[in-house]
């Protein structure tokens, strides 16, 4: 029994978990009823994908002990990107090849530049985050260039299943999300991510290559975040230079919250999913339940400093639990 | 089958500027345990480093079992038989005894260009089997690291040198930080390699545990061996008088 305890405490994802649960259940009862409805769950999990999907990828590149902040700018510029090839008269597959080799290359770059300059993460993507921005707006010359009618939308962002409860992209989430989260738990590939992040020294001594890791995970953050993006565009139906600002933060609030640490070796992907859950119903929540929406914002950052607090004390109740190893 | 299982061959390294090894030629002979001594500085870990693949010599030459070898990645010196303990960074102590004992060396069901799906099960058996054979005594593989005493991380150490058979540990300061209790234990695994066929090189600051578990004590000073004795042919006072 203390050893089952023990090893929920040391779920670093339980503390979010629980908060969500609770959070559910106040915001059911406060908007009464509303919240829980099917019509808000439907325009929920329309949108929940897209930053999810953000999420995944900074949750694994920061359980490889790196940060990414130029996932809000990849977010726009993957999408603006393809809008303008194919204003030029590119077909949308063509133009989705180009759009995702670009995210390719940033990552590959923030990732190169990191490891080969040793500078950290933090300010080689700060850096890109403002260079990808300008491209952003560089490229769409100030006017977003219009979409052509027939995309396929039915393949990212139709509404499917039973009552059209979803959305084409919460199947692409669940598909990524599955995928992502079985790489790093059942995988080698997955081990050497959890090495490198965890103790990069003793990584680089048991052999693994931790340079090459590390670009890999940049380069996954990246693709993930435009990738998101193009069904955010696809959504609204217009490509916003504009859209994912302010999402890099709150993609590293969600991983945090939901258990993933800062220097790295600890967390999971379904952590960083809670995390997003978390963000979004609190968002969702506090409109229904007619609060000022300017407390959102004050929400987000007292539950990422709780969450935090909660987890590491969760973690130190747990190894004072006596269980022999 | 009789020849020294390592050997090095005027090994030179340079740090900008400092002459770190001067021409180093030492042998290791088979299932021979070997203390390495020497003050901070002395060029030791340089050696070990060099060994492991750590770091790549500037000159001279490594044989391992008679033959050149090109140690210039820690893979390659693990693939040679030789396995480095280091004092702190051998494990990582987020991740589990299990996931720790295979750290790039996992047991694969599927694989594709060396990327697969993990043989959790088999990770699992083996390194409880890897713990039991160094008398050990966990309960659980899949504690995490961090949890264990300092003793307990060297024990689970030399567990993964031993479950994939090397033929050489080095142990770098295997002992620094551990209790009496533990550092016996450890001192008692340097002993036993011979059993078990290994050749160990102990790296120790602490003379009494070199005399008490080797069987020859090289001793460096500023880059140079400058003494190489069997241990029942010299004593502390010797090797403390040259460094």
């Amino acid at each position: 029994m203390k050893r089952m305890l023990k090893i929920y405490m040391e779920k670093p994802e339980l503390a979010a978990l629980l908060l969500l649960l609770l959070l559910v259940v106040l915001f059911q009862l406060r908007s009464g009823g509303v919240f829980l409805s099917f019509d808000n769950l439907r325009g929920f999990f329309g949108i929940l994908p897209e930053m999810a999907l953000v999420a995944i990828g900074v949750t694994v590149l920061m359980i490889c002990g790196e940060f990414d902040l130029s996932v809000g700018a990849v977010f726009a510029l993957m999408p603006m990107t393809m809008a303008v090839l194919m204003a030029t008269g590119v077909s949308f597959p063509m133009a989705l090849v180009a759009g995702l080799l670009v995210c390719v290359a940033i990552g590959l770059l923030n990732g190169y530049l990191t490891i080969r300059f040793a500078i950290p993460s933090f300010i080689t993507t700060l850096g890109m985050m403002f260079v990808a921005r300008s491209l952003t707006v560089v490229i769409s010359g100030g006017f977003p260039p219009l979409l052509p009618t027939d995309l396929p939308t039915w393949l990212f962002t139709s509404f499917v299943g039973p009552g059209q409860l979803l959305r084409m992209s919460f199947l692409w989430f669940l598909a990524i999300a599955v995928l992502v989260s079985l790489l790093l738990s059942r995988t080698n590939f997955g081990n050497w991510i959890r090495a490198t992040g965890g103790f990069l020294p003793a990584a680089d001594a048991l052999g693994i290559p931790t340079a090459r890791v590390k670009i890999a995970c940049f380069i996954l953050c990246s693709v993930l975040s435009g990738f998101a993006g193009l069904i955010q565009v696809l959504r609204l139906g217009s490509p916003l230079p504009s859209i994912g600002e302010g999402m890099e933060l709150q993609a590293v609030a969600a991983a945090v919250i939901g258990g993933t640490a800062l220097n790295g070796g600890v967390g999971a992907v379904f952590g960083g999913i809670i995390g997003v859950i978390l963000i979004r119903v609190i968002d969702n929540g506090l409109i229904l339940s007619q609060v000022d929406a300017n407390w959102f914002k004050f929400a987000i950052g007292s539950l990422t400093i709780f969450a935090v607090v909660a987890n590491s004390w969760l973690r130190k109740r747990a190894k004072s639990i006596k269980v022999e190893v | 089958m009789n020849g020294p299982i390592v050997s090095v061959r005027n090994l030179h390294k340079w740090y900008s500027g400092v002459h770190a090894l001067k021409g180093v030629s030492v042998d290791f002979a088979r299932n021979e345990a070997v203390g390495l001594i020497g003050d901070n500085g002395a060029g030791k870990s340089t050696l070990i480093n060099i060994l492991s693949g750590v770091q790549k010599q500037d000159e001279g030459s490594i044989f391992v079992e008679g033959k050149e070898a090109a140690i210039s990645s820690p893979r390659d010196s693990m693939r040679l038989g030789i396995e480095t303990i280091y004092q702190y960074n051998s494990m990582v102590p987020t991740m589990s005894i299990a996931r720790n004992l295979f750290i790039g060396r996992e047991p694969i069901k599927y694989s594709l260009f060396g990327f697969g799906v993990l043989d959790l099960r088999k990770m699992r058996e083996e390194s409880v089997q890897a713990i039991a054979d160094v008398d050990l005594h966990l309960r659980s593989p899949d504690a995490l690291v961090g949890e264990l005493s300092g003793g307990q991380r060297q024990g689970v150490a030399i567990a993964r040198a031993m479950h994939f058979k090397s033929k050489v540990m080095i142990l770098d300061e295997p002992t620094n930080h551990l209790s009496v209790k533990e550092t016996n234990k450890v001192i008692g695994f340097v002993r036993s390699l011979k059993e078990q066929n290994v050749t160990g090189i102990f790296i120790s600051h602490n003379m009494h545990h070199v005399f008490e578990s080797c069987d020859r004590v090289v001793a460096m000073a500023r880059g140079q061996i400058v003494l190489d004795k069997r241990v029942s042919e010299t004593s502390i006072d010797e090797v403390q008088s040259v460094l």
